[in-house]
């Protein structure tokens, strides 16, 4: 029909219908396409399924491929069709077909489904965003979607309430400090410790403080569909819900940092409850002559001159005899 | 409408000094203003700017205990700057005026090669040295972008071809010579020659700010390179602070590069609006102007309004470098999210700066090779306009797990989704041309429907970037890498070359050597392809940008992507071996009109004179009535001064209130020249 209204004088002879054609190839390209996509590539997606925002953010992506594959379909075959079939091989142009005027119809039905298509994704991300609180990306220091049981304040995220197995909601708050070029996790609910390793238990919902103390990095751990910009000065939260599977993950930095940002990779590890609550346990015990030297556990740290990352602005600091300069 | 042109008229000539005539005075070469000068001036002139930054700063802590005074470079950067400008003449004009005294007159424009070194108000001219520089500096970042592809071969410990701070400084100068000297690929070559021809005009509004926007480029491309001798700077184009604030000293040659650049192009957009606004011929309706002026006008619009935050962005890091402000640290009251914002602020309307020079070179090419009406001129141009309305509201977008705003994401998702309905006119304007026309594979053409199709994937893929849970994933990972070089690349770079062939027989005379063309374009196409897919997966993957080292896993993908890197640069060889065996070697007469293109830069002589138009031309109809069988009527008479019959015609058809772009004039038009129409 978009092909009549393009030429509303076409002649009376018998010309292929050429707009019937692309769409019976598009419809049967589109199905088989989406079809595949939805049974064979879904479940295969990155970033796998093994947090409520990893299966998330797999859905979208599933949903996305499955809304560009006809876009894509549509556009390729329109235009390998009218490479095809409306063409001139020869060395002598010729003039394509006239026509009065531009169809409004088909310029407003255009109008009409790209919107559509538009509005209906902006939807439906915004719901996939809002339900699983925030989709693990990093939400900044007061959180306005959140999940069940999760601190409503800054304060109260200072302060939670003991972890343990099988309490419920169990939320596991974990701190993460990025700094060049190295991840560190600060376990409020352990005595403040401070570790080099990552363990978090299974079926637990677990909220990343995130921050930095000197440029911005981004904590990324791909399978857990986490990433929140690390800020200096800034708690950046963001949530997510493990499974009971076990499982380890490897934590990347997806902000570039300086000379190693290419470094600042580790292996996580999600574990059973009970094993994880042993490492903490085990850990706070162990750590606990070095936790009475570290600076209280707080949302955001300012390193001075003499800690790690500072003297970027020594004249700004307390002068020691060496910084008195001018 | 048009002001009139024909007031202009060349400077009188030079009266010979008192006592003899130039010729018998022996002056030597380098009070003149020329480019010698200017890069001896522009040398002494960083050596007086440095000395200076150690007398004011030398004894400041913190630049002695580092030995790295970034007042003395920075100063340095813009004396030399000075100093080359002064040298090349520049300010001769500007500073006369300012004391009084009557300009300088110009000796006699130079001829030959030497007017393309010289600071000339001939928008021709510049528009050559636009088209040299730009390649200059697109094959430079190329340089660059094929040694981030051949470190990447290998993925950890095995081999390093850089150390890691060599590397982030070519990610980064890969990156700022593509984003900032590129920027006006299009609109710096293309717009310059062109707007005025296309227009029916004689010259640019501003001819000495269009040598200006030029000149300043060079500098920039300079102290960008300069970088490299000075330990580079990590932060990649984006120069994000805090990082900025604690890098070495190559940071401060990105900034005063980037502001050069942006100085350049604010210089640009006001020179093209002006012209495009004022200069039209008489008859060249706003609904008759060319796609590609659309886009000009456009795109300068963004360029007018948003390198200005980003030159107080880069202000503010020349502060913070320098005298220690504290704009963008923490811990001293500032704000690592405060150059997030003006940074990006500036940068997603960029984004469209380097798309919609892309849209108006398709939407001007494809009536052409199609022979057809271009469907829905007025959605096309409204497209454009909606784009370079949008975009200003979209650039929280890059911040979506940055912690800020987080709960402005559903409103920035949607913006960014709404963008993609006007670029969706460009693909409805393209396909209903396309449609039952007769389209022609020349090289321009290939060129252009390879625009279309590798622009869909990168819009595609935008959305996608669009969708925050989906960019909780690919969020600053190659997923986005690939993105944008589908836009920029694939789109902007393939319209680029797309125009080169279209419009070289115009500007020159002589054709471009066709089978080397198609070998260009084929190689090109696959290659790109082959570049950019496999980095689509190994950002899906989990690959994130700017990495120095990865995961043996992904070492394939990177591989395969290296491979269609070097391909890319073996098609970029080919054009330039085509360029020079067709323009320097063959020499082959070009035919008037080789695409029987309708367009008035057509209907002009080739190469076009001096003065472009022997008179001002009067524009009679659309530039894209391709195979009118009601009224053939040219594009516009050339003729010029019309006749008191033609002039009633005409203003009967623009006063008769009329919107419809394919009125004819009265009869009286008179068939004029009607080179378009073979
Ligand atoms: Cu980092
Ligand atoms: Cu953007």
């Amino acid at each position: 029909m978009a092909d009549a209204a393009l030429t509303p004088a076409a002649p009376a002879q018998r010309e292929p219908h050429h707009f019937a054609r692309i769409f019976i190839i598009w419809l049967v390209a589109t199905a088989i396409a989406d079809i595949l996509i939805w049974f064979f590539l879904y479940p295969h997606l990155a970033p796998g399924r093994l947090t409520s925002s990893a299966h998330g953010d797999q859905y979208d992506m599933t949903v996305l491929l499955m809304c560009a594959a006809p876009v894509l379909f549509a556009v390729w075959l329109w235009f390998g069709y009218s490479c095809i079939y409306f063409s001139n091989r020869g060395t002598v142009p010729e003039d394509g077909a006239w026509y009065e005027r531009d169809s409004v119809a088909i310029q407003v039905s255009w109008i009409a489904i790209t919107s559509l298509i538009v509005f209906g994704l902006f939807v439906f991300g915004t719901y996939e965003l809002i339900a699983p609180a925030g989709a693990g990306g990093g939400e900044g220091p007061s959180a306005i979607w959140r999940p069940p049981g999760a601190p409503s304040s800054s304060y109260a995220a200072l302060h939670p309430k003991p972890w343990k197995p099988g309490s419920h909601p169990a939320l596991l708050e974990v701190q993460v400090i990025g700094q060049q070029w190295l991840w560190t996790f600060r376990w409020p609910q352990f005595g403040g410790m401070e570790t080099t390793s990552l363990y978090l238990p299974t079926n637990t919902t677990i909220q990343f403080n995130v921050t930095s103390l000197d440029v911005i990095h981004s904590f990324w751990p791909y399978r857990l569909g986490v990433k929140a910009d690390a800020n200096p000065g800034v708690n950046n939260v963001a949530y997510t819900t493990t499974t009971g599977q076990t499982h380890s993950f490897t934590y990347r930095c997806d902000e570039l940092c300086g000379i190693w940002h290419g470094d600042m990779i580790g292996t996580g590890h999600v574990v059973s409850q009970a094993a994880f609550y042993r490492w903490a346990t085990t850990e706070e015990k162990k750590l606990a002559p070095l936790t009475r030297h570290l600076p209280p556990y707080s949302l955001t740290y300012t390193p001075s001159l003499h800690g790690a990352g500072g003297g970027l602005y020594p004249q700004l600091d307390k002068p020691t005899p060496k910084s008195t300069g001018s | 409408m048009a002001i009139d042109q024909e007031l202009y008229r060349p400077p009188p000539p030079v009266t010979p000094p008192e006592g003899g005539s130039w010729r018998q005075r022996v002056i030597p070469w380098w009070p003149h203003p020329n480019i010698l000068t200017g890069i001896l001036l522009g040398a002494g002139g960083y050596a007086l700017g440095h000395f200076l930054g150690n007398v004011i700063a030398g004894n400041w802590a913190r630049f002695g205990n580092t030995n790295m005074n970034d007042v003395a470079l920075i100063i340095g950067y813009l004396v030399a700057t000075l100093g080359f400008l002064v040298g090349i003449g520049a300010l001769n004009y500007p500073v006369a005026k300012i004391f009084g005294l009557d300009p300088p007159l110009a000796k006699a424009a130079p001829r030959g090669l030497s007017r393309y070194f010289a600071y000339t108000p001939d928008h021709k001219v510049v528009g050559w040295q636009y088209l040299i520089g730009m390649l200059i500096y697109f094959f430079t970042g190329g340089m660059f972008a094929l040694a981030i592809r051949t470190e990447l071969l290998f993925p950890r410990y095995h081999s390093h071809i850089f150390n890691p701070e060599t590397y982030l400084t070519i990610v980064g100068i890969h990156g700022t010579m593509m984003m900032m000297m590129m920027t006006s690929v299009i609109v710096g070559p293309f717009g310059n020659y062109f707007v005025p021809l296309m227009i029916g005009a004689k010259r640019m509004a501003y001819p000495r700010l269009e040598a200006l926007s030029f000149w300043l480029t060079p500098p920039a491309y300079i102290i960008l390179l300069s970088t490299m001798l000075v330990g580079g700077f990590p932060t990649g184009w984006t120069g994000y602070a805090p990082l900025a604030n604690e890098a070495v000293q190559g940071m401060d040659g990105y900034e005063v590069a980037f502001a050069l650049m942006a100085l350049s192009l604010i210089i640009t957009s006001v020179n093209m609006i002006a012209t495009i606004v004022d200069f039209r011929a008489p008859g060249m309706r706003w609904t008759r102007l060319p796609m590609f002026v659309w886009g000009a006008l456009t795109t300068s619009v963004l360029t007018a309004l948003a390198p200005p935050v980003l030159f107080a962005g880069l202000y503010f890091m020349g502060m913070d470098r320098t005298v220690g402000t504290a704009l963008f640290v923490d811990a001293h009251g500032g704000s690592s999210y405060l150059w997030e914002n003006v940074f990006w602020f500036f940068g997603h309307p960029e984004v469209y700066i380097l798309a919609l020079p892309g849209f108006a070179i398709a939407a001007e090419l494809l009536p052409v090779f199609t022979r057809r009406r271009l469907f829905g001129y007025n959605v096309s141009a409204a497209g454009m306009i909606g784009v370079c309305f949008m975009s200003w509201f979209v650039w929280q977008h890059h911040l979506f797990v940055s912690g800020i705003n987080a709960d402005m994401r559903p409103l920035f998702m949607l913006t960014t989704e709404v963008i993609s309905i006007p670029t969706g006119f460009i693909y409805l304007v393209a396909m209903a041309t396309l449609w039952k026309g007769k389209l022609r594979f020349e090289v321009p053409s290939l060129f252009v429907l390879a625009f279309y199709l590798n622009f869909l994937i990168g819009g595609v893929s935008g959305v996608f970037l669009s969708d925050v849970p989906v960019d909780v994933t690919v969020h600053g990972s190659f997923f986005v890498q690939a993105h944008f070089h589908y836009t920029i690349m694939g789109g902007l770079i393939f319209a680029f070359f797309g125009a080169i062939y279209y419009w070289i027989p115009k500007m020159t005379g002589y054709e471009m050597n066709k089978t080397l063309g198609w070998i260009h374009f084929w190689v090109m196409f696959i290659a790109f392809q082959l570049t950019f897919i496999p980095l689509f997966i190994v950002g899906e993957l989990g690959m994130p940008r700017r990495y120095f080292e990865y995961a043996p896993k992904w070492a394939t993908l990177n591989q395969t992507a290296s491979a269609g890197a070097y391909a890319i640069a073996i098609s970029m060889i080919i054009f330039v071996i085509n360029l020079v065996y067709s323009m320097v070697w063959a020499r082959k007469r070009s035919v008037e009109n080789p695409w029987f293109s309708r367009g008035l830069e057509w209907q002009t002589a080739t190469p076009p004179p001096p003065d472009n138009f022997e008179r001002i031309p009067l524009v009679l109809s659309h530039p894209y009535d391709y195979g009118n069988p009601i009224e053939d009527i040219p594009v516009a008479d050339l003729r010029g001064v019309p006749t008191p019959a033609v002039l009633a015609a005409s203003a009967a058809g623009v006063s008769g209130g009329s919107d419809e772009i394919d009125d004819p004039p009265g009869p009286g038009a008179g068939p004029g020249d009607r080179g378009g129409e073979q």
